[in-house]
């Protein structure tokens, strides 16, 4: 898949080849030493915090981090509708 | 008021191939409407959780009426994950940034190895919409665009599990639920809903000139 930055492709290629590598055969297998890819990491971020910019795309919308906070648990409350399981066997 | 949707997905492939898949899942046939895919941050935290965030670029395709508002050629999606290797769990929670006040979409999905060896996706999401006196049909619209976007990501998803892991029957890979009988009966009126409001917002404009 293409990087939002058209000069970053070889270097997101580089490192999502890396990532995947250790994906299955550290991470799934166990370890927790995520050093194998960082340095790959670096170079590609810095092509892409450039791309992103020069996108225009709000770096501190991009901050916050969603998926540890409340906000998502609070917002069920808004608006549930009452939900009836409902077998809808397609297979 | 936010509209809500759940689905329920099983995908016929363990966990542990759901989640090698899950990163490779663009492109695929049915992800036209992704154009670009990157990571902006990844750490594993103290507790031996995986934590990404990934920025994805997507079109923004709206129906005539809708034009008005959503002059953006395509928008900008943040999904966080969070990889749990001990509770053998995958939670996504994706949001579009930009453009809020028109339509916020977010979801959620939990990805959860089953006793049989296969995967199930629980999916939620919120759909809003701010733009006053055109709130209830821009939310009408985005849950249909997000059902039809759902249906894609799953088919796309499971294409790709089919190459990633060929020895599967890819007859059986899929099986969806839909649990949410509201929504569908919503949806079915977002047509009308449309009409009923585009037609007040004319005839008031009228009356005013």
């Amino acid at each position: 898949m293409n990087s939002i930055g058209e000069d970053c492709n070889e270097l997101k290629t580089k490192y999502d080849t890396c990532f995947n590598h250790w994906f299955s055969e550290k991470f799934l297998r166990g370890s927790t030493d995520d050093s194998a890819c960082k340095e790959l990491f670096k170079m590609y971020q810095k092509c892409v915090q450039d791309a992103l910019h020069v996108h225009q795309i709000d770096i501190k919308d991009l901050k916050h981090n969603h998926i540890d906070g409340t906000e998502f648990e609070n917002s069920k409350t808004e608006d549930k509708p009452k939900v009836e399981a409902q077998s809808n066997d397609t297979s | 008021m936010a509209k809500y949707y759940e689905n329920s997905t099983v995908f016929n492939y363990n966990y542990e191939q759901v989640l090698q898949g899950f990163w490779k899942r663009y492109p695929n046939p049915y992800s036209t409407h992704v154009l670009s895919e990157d990571t902006i941050q990844r750490e594993i935290r103290d507790d031996g959780k995986l934590y990404s965030k990934r920025i994805l670029t997507k079109t923004n395709r709206v129906p005539k009426w809708g034009e008005r508002f959503f002059k953006a050629k395509f928008v900008c999606i943040v999904e966080e994950s969070l990889v749990d290797p001990k509770a053998k769990t995958l939670t996504t929670h994706t949001r579009n940034i930009g453009f809020n006040r028109i339509m916020s979409v977010t979801e959620r999905v939990v990805y959860q190895a089953d006793h049989h060896g296969k995967t199930i996706a629980n999916r939620s999401a919120w759909i809003d919409s701010q733009v006053f006196g055109f709130a209830t049909p821009i939310r009408a619209f985005g849950c249909e665009r997000f059902k039809k976007n759902c249906q894609k990501s799953n088919l796309g998803f499971n294409y790709i599990l089919g190459i990633l892991f060929p020895l599967q029957n890819p007859n059986s890979s899929l099986h969806q639920q839909d649990v949410t009988q509201k929504f569908k009966d919503v949806a079915k009126t977002a047509g009308e809903h449309m009409k009923e409001q585009i037609y007040q917002a004319s005839h008031y404009n009228v009356s005013q000139n």
